[in-house]
């Protein structure tokens, strides 16, 4: 069970490796969304300095969402994904695997290039540092239940933005706790309640998540 | 009461029996809904009081806090009857679960836009990010989500499965989404000036409430129902049952008139 | 109270009626479409029984 754990990571990113584009895409992306906020309200950095926390994470939200298609969508195509259910290894296992190493892949690069964000949207050091916890617990979360919609949503018509519409509701709490963390410490406030609520999202969803997204798969593949 | 026999529920669960006795009992969930109905209004505006500080502009209240709780309740039942279909594999609730779909929706909008009719006149504004007007809307989404994913998926069976497993996901997030919005929303103070209104409830105000409250369930049912039965029609289309009965109600009509 | 000033509402008129239209409106029209769509399911279902009975003759 471990060694085909350790497979499967390796298998991942290899392929991902091969297609170095499009795991930088992702991180491209983050940066670009960030970057038309000043664009679109101006250069004031106070008011940039106030707003972003919030558009940082919805700008993260964005980019892992938009990345989840390809959890899945390779190897349901090339039938790498049918060979999974079927084997006698634990789906559960497996698909926490896959997205492990998606995450590592598209989550990880947001946390390590969000400082540069960071700074330039006005931001001091102890509230990147901050932002960059938040994130690092978070993006996780955001992959997780992911996941789920993206089994969910296997090789339907106007896959990712059904895909948008049935995740983003459920990233909400993660949003409000993420960005409020960083506000707050911002604000020079205490995080440790924000980081209590995150830590408890990521335990949950660690727990939950590759069950249902195992549930999902099997409805989509059946 | 047969209602309260197993044998009851089994034998009206094939879609094939279900049809007549959704067919018998819908007139009387729109009797009882229309007669609640005005019950509840009779209470609402004539014995019900003017509000202290809110005139006459609380009665909204009267359709508000009923509609808000059929988005809520509705959705807990879409759950229960998804959750059914997927473990027993039973047709006629994954039809249910999806028939009750677009009322609950309905609801919650309709929540949501009495919501902000009664915020201005009390807030000054049509729209107030506190906990309950951003969570409902969320839960707009969420009913938007069930509906797409089930339009979405050509294959009945795997349409029925994936939208349970998204509202089952869903139920488990209301209560998360709701606590988080609640508690994002004490923080940022500015938002919540003056929402916390001491509803001085006189009795005839609580009792309007909860008559519309069953009035609206009476209706959902009644409108559920009539889904299913479309619903029947269009997948059974082809079958003999179905031909028959329809005859049988054309001539019974004939023979009447 | 009397009728003109019963549609008043005190003055918040527009937001009462307001919302009790579009709430009673919104019901309407789910009813409205249910039976339309009930009623062109049969009329589709007594056409193909008529074309399987004419096929079958």
């Amino acid at each position: 069970m471990i060694e085909a754990f350790r497979w499967l990571i390796w298998r991942e990113m290899t392929l991902a490796l091969r297609r170095k584009a499009e795991v930088l895409t992702t991180m491209l992306f983050f940066v670009i969304v960030v970057s038309l906020f000043p664009l679109g309200i101006g250069p004031e950095i106070d008011t940039l300095r106030e707003i972003a926390p919030g558009v940082l994470w919805v700008a993260a939200l964005l980019a892992s969402m938009l990345s989840l298609n390809r959890l899945f969508a390779d190897d349901y195509i090339d039938g790498t994904l049918e060979q999974l259910i079927i084997s006698s290894q634990p789906l559960a296992l497996m698909v926490f695997g896959k997205i492990l190493a998606h995450w590592f892949l598209t989550g990880l690069p947001l946390v390590l290039i969000s400082p540069v964000l960071g700074m330039q949207l006005g931001m001091d050091v102890d509230s990147i540092i901050i932002l960059m916890l938040t994130l690092l617990v978070g993006t996780p979360v955001l992959s997780l239940i992911g996941a789920v919609g993206a089994g969910l949503t296997l090789g339907v018509r106007g896959g990712g933005v059904l895909l948008s519409l049935l995740i983003l509701p459920l990233y909400i709490p993660v949003l409000i706790f993420g960005s409020g963390a960083v506000e707050s410490a911002q604000a020079g406030l205490g995080v440790e309640g924000h980081f209590s609520l995150l830590g408890a999202f990521f335990i949950g969803s660690l727990v939950l998540a590759p069950l249902g997204a195992a549930a999902a798969l099997r409805i989509s593949l059946d | 009461m047969i209602f309260f026999t197993k044998a009851f529920w089994l034998q009206v669960s094939s879609p094939k029996a279900f049809y007549p006795f959704a067919g018998k009992v819908i007139p009387f969930f729109m009797i009882t809904a229309l007669v609640l109905t005005v019950v509840g209004l009779y209470y609402g505006f004539v014995l019900a009081p003017p509000d202290y500080q809110q005139g006459d502009s609380y009665r909204i209240m009267f359709i508000h806090v009923p509609a808000a709780w059929m988005s809520m309740w509705i959705y807990i039942v879409m759950c229960v009857f998804a959750i059914i279909g997927m473990v027993w594999r039973t047709r006629l609730s994954d039809m249910m679960a999806g028939a009750l779909a677009p009322t609950g929706a309905m609801f919650t909008f309709l929540a949501l836009w009495t919501g902000a009719l009664w915020g201005k006149p009390t807030w000054g504004t049509y729209w107030v990010w506190d906990a309950r007007l951003t969570s409902e809307l969320i839960l707009l989404f969420l009913y938007f989500g069930f509906i797409a994913l089930r339009a979405a998926i050509d294959d009945p069976q795997r349409a029925a499965r994936a939208s349970a497993l998204l509202a089952c996901v869903g139920v488990i997030n209301v209560p998360i989404i709701y606590f988080s919005v609640k508690w994002w929303n004490t923080l940022h103070q500015g938002a919540s000036v003056g929402l916390t209104q001491k509803a001085t409830m006189a009795d005839s105000m609580l009792t309007a409430m909860m008559v519309m409250a069953f009035a609206f369930w009476a209706y959902t049912f009644a409108v559920a129902f009539m889904r299913v039965r479309n619903e029947i029609l269009e997948k059974e289309k082809n079958s003999a049952w179905v031909s028959e009965t329809l005859t049988k109600t054309v001539e019974g009509k004939n023979e009447s008139t | 109270m009397n009728l003109p000033e019963f549609l008043d509402m005190g003055h918040y008129a527009p937001y009462v009626w307001g919302s009790y239209g579009v709430v009673a409106s919104f019901m309407l029209v789910e009813v409205i479409l249910l039976m339309t769509k009930r009623r062109s399911l049969v009329k589709s279902i007594a056409r193909l029984a008529r074309l399987n009975r004419e096929s079958k003759v």
